[in-house]
């Protein structure tokens, strides 16, 4: 149970309050409600990039990190398809230095030339480092664009090409801030060694006098239900052959989503889990195969991926991952397995507890859900899934018309 | 009033720092048990600690085939049979093997360490590996290794550990082939040995109400006894290599991956806390002067950093980085710049109080909870330190001198002494 308080300043801005008195630190979470989703498709990468520009200096702050560090706290942030996530955490004795900084660019940045210069640079070796450079790191740019037709999730938050990243423009950058970055589009976690009274003062102080700016209002295409069977092969130079096959699935408030993490549980969570007991351990098909789900906000990707061993060809390969998949669509799967996964959900909630930085950002995310109270009933929803869902889900899932699959051939040498 | 947004708010520094200590108990097996009893979720996290046997340069596997394959069968469970009691009781088991010592640790709910703590004793008593089991390890292991050996940091990495340490523990980089050096009597006499009450410390977080740590000493007491011979902990000496310089070329690659650094003291060194202070003004966090140069200024890298290693044999300092393979040649000579300047300038005031501040909170905030409490004592424990080694650091941390940090840096850090290691393009 993670227990908050919550109240919303004049000018739209949400915050919530986590009183932890475990703990001499204090957690300052700022969600800024935008992500890669949001992007021009032909400016894609846009919002990781801005990101990256955020520690840039802002409009009263020349400098966003070292004022940080001088008082013993650490910083860091990341963007998904969904959101932008900015945290910092420090002693809570110099609590107020992090709402100076986190209130003075949302107010305003200082939209250096250089900033945007050398962080251009950066996100490029980043896209490089990450995407380029690794064996299989291309994937997801090739399999996005297969699940999604419509819906930007077709792009992954990096960007589609490295020359979206190059051709940003100072004006895009002005314009995206005020677009996106204002006390409507935001919301504040404070958690860990702080009162409630205390955190609403300062909030009001230094947040307050920021203007509300627009509400922005998202309508993106959603993407329509998959008729068609999809598949591409690619050869590159990698290891081992490499199999990938996408089910587009429902959004993170279909009732269906905790059957689906249930599901891919019983596939692939742990020694116990079927992909990994029949097909590595029995069968002896491949060195590995898992199943997990992208977690998005919009319609969301089941995927399974496998390398299969040196002697298995990709059709028995493939044809091993769906009988695994019609054996959960005809067998309603044994209680005690179900039981299984669910145990192991309520200790991971429980666990979680111990990590404050983690129950702030959880209480930011369910708020950009619609309540930050719903962290609390997760487990129940879990503990309620049945077996004869599962076998439902799995039927309305794993169909061949609603698979992208992604064949990763090993160039032979 | 006008809010002035331009003059930082007062701050104040840390004073001190306090650590849980733990409660200590030794069994009648010689196995040590240290308590840290905390926090408000019924569960804990208990780890088996095992120092490692003396390294066989002929079957060199053997400390991390040992440690890895035991979930994977014991006398009376089959894997499935482990991972099936595991899961259902919603803990996590997890093997570690380490440079020093090698691990069993378990997640778990209080109310369920009546079923969850016998397959550990199961395991840590009576492993089997059995020959399908490990026939199937073997390969899975060699393919993963094929894709590991594609990643120019991994590579990197591997040449580096190398070059410092030579044929130990510490310099092994295993290739498919070496996995045929892994047999199944060599494993049982290996776990046999290394495996035993003797060669055990166990250390508990969490809360622990006192039929909690009944159950345990229970468990790990009651029969469960030495071998007639006591594990050999002893490893032979590290030998770095006379050669400094290694390029491995890929014609393809579009970064290359960077790691130099050399052997240098390690914790139990005096020296130790003042060269950490050095280590993070260099390369140590965001605002670093090899981040604020190499990836802030000139747009070089998505990240670089120096770090530091405390090893029982040995210590390193080293800096690793993957760079844009055209610059490749450009990041190296920045990096030998920000090396001397350390040693020509003295660190400027305000930067060396940054550094201060931000140590001090870095050390409070990574005591989270009762674990990370626990993850400082091993720290010290197993370099055979006390706990004044924090009123140390702390004390270093606050007020080492900037001729200091410049007399170290000429001292630890000659940039012509370190080894260098680039994969991709130089």
């Amino acid at each position: 149970m993670v227990k908050f308080n919550r109240f919303t300043l004049d000018n739209g801005l949400r915050a919530i309050v986590h009183e932890d008195d475990t703990t001499p630190m204090v957690v300052l979470n700022i969600l800024y409600d935008v992500g890669a989703r949001d992007e021009d498709p032909d400016q894609t990468g846009f919002a990781h990039l801005f990101e990256h520009l955020m520690f840039g200096g802002s409009v009263n702050i020349p400098d966003y990190d070292q004022p940080l560090q001088r008082v013993g706290g650490e910083n860091n942030a990341f963007t998904s398809n969904d959101l932008t996530n900015y945290y910092i955490t420090l002693p809570s004795a110099n609590i107020e230095t992090a709402f100076w900084l986190e209130s003075d660019r949302m107010l305003s940045l200082a939209f250096s030339k250089k900033s945007l210069e050398v962080q251009r640079n950066v996100v490029i070796e980043e896209f490089k480092q990450r995407y380029l450079n690794q064996p299989y790191g291309d994937v997801w740019l090739k399999l996005r664009p297969m699940v999604y037709k419509k819906h930007p999730y077709q792009w992954a938050t990096i960007g589609k090409e490295i020359k979206h990243i190059e051709d940003a423009k100072i004006e895009d950058v002005k314009a995206f801030f005020k677009k996106h970055y204002n006390p409507q589009n935001a919301i504040m976690v404070v958690g860990g060694d702080v009162k409630t009274a205390d955190a609403k003062l300062l909030a009001e102080k230094w947040f307050g006098p920021i203007p509300p700016g627009e509400k922005y209002h998202r309508n993106l295409p959603q993407e329509p239900d998959q008729h068609e069977e999809r598949r591409a092969t690619v050869t590159a130079k990698v290891p081992l052959n490499d199999v990938y096959i996408a089910f587009l699935m429902g959004d993170r408030l279909d009732a269906d989503y905790y059957v689906a993490e249930l599901m891919s549980d019983i596939l692939s969570r742990g020694n116990s889990s079927r992909l990994y007991r029949n097909l590595v351990k029995e069968k002896q098909l491949f060195s590995e195969v898992h199943a997990h789900m992208s977690g998005s906000l919009d319609k969301g990707i089941f995927v399974f991926e496998g390398k299969p061993l040196e002697n298995v060809s990709i059709e028995t390969a493939e044809a091993a991952i769906w009988e695994e998949l019609e054996r959960l669509k005809t067998e309603e799967i044994p209680a005690d397995e179900l039981t299984k996964v669910q145990n192991k959900t309520e200790s991971t909630m429980i666990f979680s507890e111990m990590a404050l930085l983690d129950k702030a950002m959880n209480l930011a995310q369910f708020e950009l859900l619609g309540d930050a109270g719903l962290l609390n009933h997760e487990t129940e929803k879990y503990l309620a899934v049945t077996p004869k869902q599962v076998k439902a889900l799995a039927n309305k899932l794993f169909r061949r018309d609603n698979s992208s699959t992604l064949i990763y051939l090993a160039e032979k040498s | 009033m006008i809010l002035n947004r331009k003059t930082p708010p007062e701050f104040r520094a840390i004073d001190n720092i306090t650590l849980l200590r733990p409660a200590h108990q030794k069994l009648g097996n010689g196995c040590n048990i240290f308590c840290f009893n905390s926090g408000d979720q019924e569960l804990v996290r208990i780890e088996w600690v095992f120092g490692n046997e003396r390294f066989n340069p002929d079957k060199p596997l053997l400390n991390t085939g040992v440690n890895t394959m035991l979930t994977e069968g014991t006398g009376t469970l089959t894997a499935s049979q482990i991972a099936d009691k595991v899961d259902f009781y919603g803990a996590f088991l997890q093997v570690d093997y380490g440079y020093d010592q090698s691990q069993v640790t378990l997640y778990s709910l209080n109310k369920h360490l009546q079923h969850t703590l016998p397959v550990i004793r199961d395991i840590i008593t009576n492993s089997v590996f059995p020959e399908n089991e490990l026939e199937t390890y073997i390969r899975n292991q060699q393919q993963k290794l094929q894709v590991q050996l594609q990643k120019n940091d991994y590579v990197a990495r591997r040449i580096f550990n190398k070059a410092l340490y030579g044929n130990t523990l510490y310099g092994l980089g295993a290739d498919a082939d070496t996995y045929k050096t892994l047999h199944r009597d060599d494993m049982l006499a290996h776990f046999k040995q290394m495996y035993q009450p003797s060669n055990c410390t166990i250390i508990i977080a969490g809360k622990i109400e006192p039929d909690i740590l009944e159950l345990i000493t229970d468990t790990f007491d009651k029969d469960w006894k030495n071998a007639v011979v006591p594990a050999d902990t002893t490893q032979p000496e590290l030998e770095s290599s006379a050669e400094r310089f290694y390029f491995t070329e890929k014609p393809e690659a579009l970064q290359s991956a960077i790691r130099m650094g050399i052997p240098i003291i390690n914790r139990t060194h005096p020296d130790f806390p003042a060269l950490q202070v050095l280590n993070t003004v260099l390369g140590g966090y965001f605002g670093s002067r090899l981040m604020a140069n190499i990836r802030e200024d000139k747009g070089y890298t998505y990240g670089i950093g120096s770090g530091m290693t405390s090893l029982k044999q040995s210590g390193s300092m080293f800096i690793a980085t993957e760079v844009g393979a055209d610059v490749c040649k450009a990041a190296i000579t920045e990096i030998e710049k920000e090396l001397n300047l350390l040693k020509t300038d003295l660190i400027p005031a305000e930067e060396l109080s940054l550094v201060r501040n931000f140590m001090l909170g870095s050390l409070l905030g990574s005591l989270e909870n009762v674990f990370s409490h626990a993850d400082k004592f091993k720290n010290l424990y197993f370099a055979g330190l006390d706990y004044d080694y924090y009123d140390r650091y702390v004390e270093t941390v606050k007020t080492v001198t900037a001729d200091r940090l410049q007399q170290m840096a000429n001292e630890y850090l000659n940039f012509d002494r370190f080894y260098k290691v680039i994969v991709g393009k130089y």
